[in-house]
């Protein structure tokens, strides 16, 4: 029996409430409670080891809470089976931090190995394979190995992979790590292409703050097909961000709430 | 490095035991419900089947040469070297065919199944199938399963033979004995019963390979260093649980047909 996910605008597409979670006697996520609307983009920043990658496979269901409760598309997913998980995740995608692609697929398999999955017909499976490879500009590499691509390359093909399905939810944890400076950006300027595009419900982990700021203070420009800042003083409405230090919330809130903060600790971990 | 005390080393004990009786129990439940991987099930069977098949034929025919010197050189002190040709069919189809071919398919492929199930985990291509809507139990476990159970039975059919005409080649060539002679006591010595204790150890230590490595392989962390103690891990258990089963198998066989 498949399981619907629609849901009404007004809900949140995701919400935790009071979620812990340990390994062994390490407390990883202590009481974290947040909520992420449709359209909107959380940039979850924070020091290393404070969790965020745990709350990204949390979010997806590839783990599970000790205690509290994850609210996906309005359903709780502690009340989902394995295989309402496994729907679920069709209308997620996710981009793993060191990208996770198989490494014995080529880059025409990898990103088309969602559609494979769903049995669909191969001809519309090219097509997307190459308009998702075109997005992220790679379509010349389609028939290269993992092995062969460098560390943005293989980031962009897991956006790709993540993006194939048009899902209603995407979970990027860490797209801009280990990378440099231009590659980050042409990361970023992809994220925000996506966002800008598709106005797809997302949430972004990253250490750059500004990555997390770029996306905060620029649009894409489907006419001239790049990314441009907005206007001085603007900044995008639909970002938020949530801070997060040693298991626990320290900031939930826009833009300039963040910039605004008074807390020692955040004034100096954005210094 | 810090010691376990013994009941968080018990604890940990129970809960690989759960964790593997659950893994097998999936694997088998999804032989009956679908989508079945019947691609990657094929591709599986050639490389376990097809690849295993120089180790597992050299293995069995040199068995057989040295069952057959060693059994001819203490039968001849009873006078009774005629009976080469029984000792060497018996002892090839009820034990050591599917026990050594049991055990070289553990060393090729458990060991292949944990190392590559464990890059797999430690590069999280694991989380990220689960990520894309697929049970990594049922694409990755399943398909190896079958395709280790059905191809570790016909591989011990073919290493039986093989010990056989091992056996034969010594006997005629190096002993001087009677080929026919050495055939007709092999076969008029097999029963009903010995053929189906051969043919049934194969299913189990089948099974144990492919669970066991890919158990190990699917709870791999650490790392590269992660993914070598794991193989050597589920090598060694799945040598050590083969050797096992075969016990009680045989012992089994004995209760059911008396011999």
């Amino acid at each position: 029996m498949t399981i619907s996910f629609e849901q009404s605008p007004s809900d949140p597409v995701v919400e935790f409430r009071n979620v812990s979670i340990s390994f062994e006697q390490n407390h990883v996520l202590n009481d974290v409670s947040f909520r992420v609307f449709h359209g909107e983009t959380c940039m979850i920043l924070g020091p290393a080891g404070g969790g965020k990658s745990t709350l990204m496979k949390l979010a997806n269901g590839l783990l599970r809470p000790d205690s509290g409760e994850i609210f996906i598309f309005g359903r709780a997913l502690s009340s989902m089976t394995e295989q309402e998980l496994y729907e679920m995740r069709a209308h997620v995608g996710m981009v793993f931090q060191e990208s996770a692609l198989f490494d014995s697929l080529s880059v025409r398999e990898n990103v088309a190995y969602r559609l494979e999955e769903e049995h669909v017909p191969e001809a519309e499976i090219e097509e997307r394979v190459v308009a998702a490879l075109r997005f992220v500009e790679l379509e010349q590499a389609i028939d290269k190995f993992p092995a062969e691509l460098s560390g943005g390359m293989r980031r962009r093909v897991s956006i790709a992979r993540a993006i194939i399905s048009r899902p209603d939810l995407i979970l990027y944890d860490s797209p801009t790590a280990g990378l440099d400076p231009i590659t980050s950006t042409t990361i970023v300027d992809l994220v925000v292409k996506q966002r800008d595009v598709s106005q797809t419900t997302s949430l972004l982990i990253t250490h750059r703050l500004q990555d997390a700021f770029t996306m905060a203070t620029n649009r894409y420009n489907q006419e001239s097909n790049q990314m441009e800042p907005l206007p001085a003083g603007e900044t995008d409405s639909r970002v938020k961000f949530l801070v997060l230090h040693e298991g626990h919330i320290v900031f939930d809130g826009t833009t300039l709430e963040l910039t605004h903060s008074t807390d020692p600790w955040l004034q100096a971990y954005l210094a | 490095m810090k010691l376990a005390s013994p009941d968080t080393y018990a604890k940990r004990l129970v809960a690989s035991v759960q964790d593997y009786a659950l893994l097998a129990g999936q694997a088998i439940r999804n032989i009956f419900t679908r989508p079945f991987y019947s691609t990657d099930t094929i591709a599986q069977m050639d490389y376990i089947g097809v690849g295993s098949l120089p180790i597992v034929i050299l293995t069995g025919f040199f068995t057989g040469c040295v069952l057959a010197l060693q059994s001819a050189t203490s039968l001849k002190e009873f006078g009774a070297i005629e009976m080469t040709g029984r000792l060497v069919t018996l002892s090839m189809v009820k034990e050591l065919g599917p026990v050594l071919t049991g055990l070289m398919v553990s060393g090729r492929n458990a060991s292949g199944m944990a190392s590559e199930l464990g890059s797999m985990k430690v590069t999280e291509q694991i989380d990220a199938m689960r990520a894309l809507g697929t049970d990594p139990i049922r694409k990755l476990v399943t398909p190896r399963l079958i395709a280790t159970v059905a191809m570790l039975f016909f591989l011990t059919i073919l290493s039986d033979a093989c010990g056989i005409l091992g056996g034969s080649v010594v006997s005629i060539v190096l002993l001087k004995l009677n080929g026919s002679a050495f055939f007709h006591t092999g076969y008029m010595s097999l029963r009903y019963g010995d053929v189906i204790e051969g043919l049934t150890k194969p299913l189990f230590s089948g099974f144990i390979v492919a669970t066991i490595g890919c158990y190990y392989g699917l709870r791999t962390t650490g790392g590269t260093r992660g993914v070598g103690k794991s193989t050597t891990q589920a090598v060694v258990a799945s040598s050590v649980l083969i050797i096992l089963c075969d016990f009680i198998v045989t012992q089994m066989m004995i209760d059911i047909f008396g011999r």
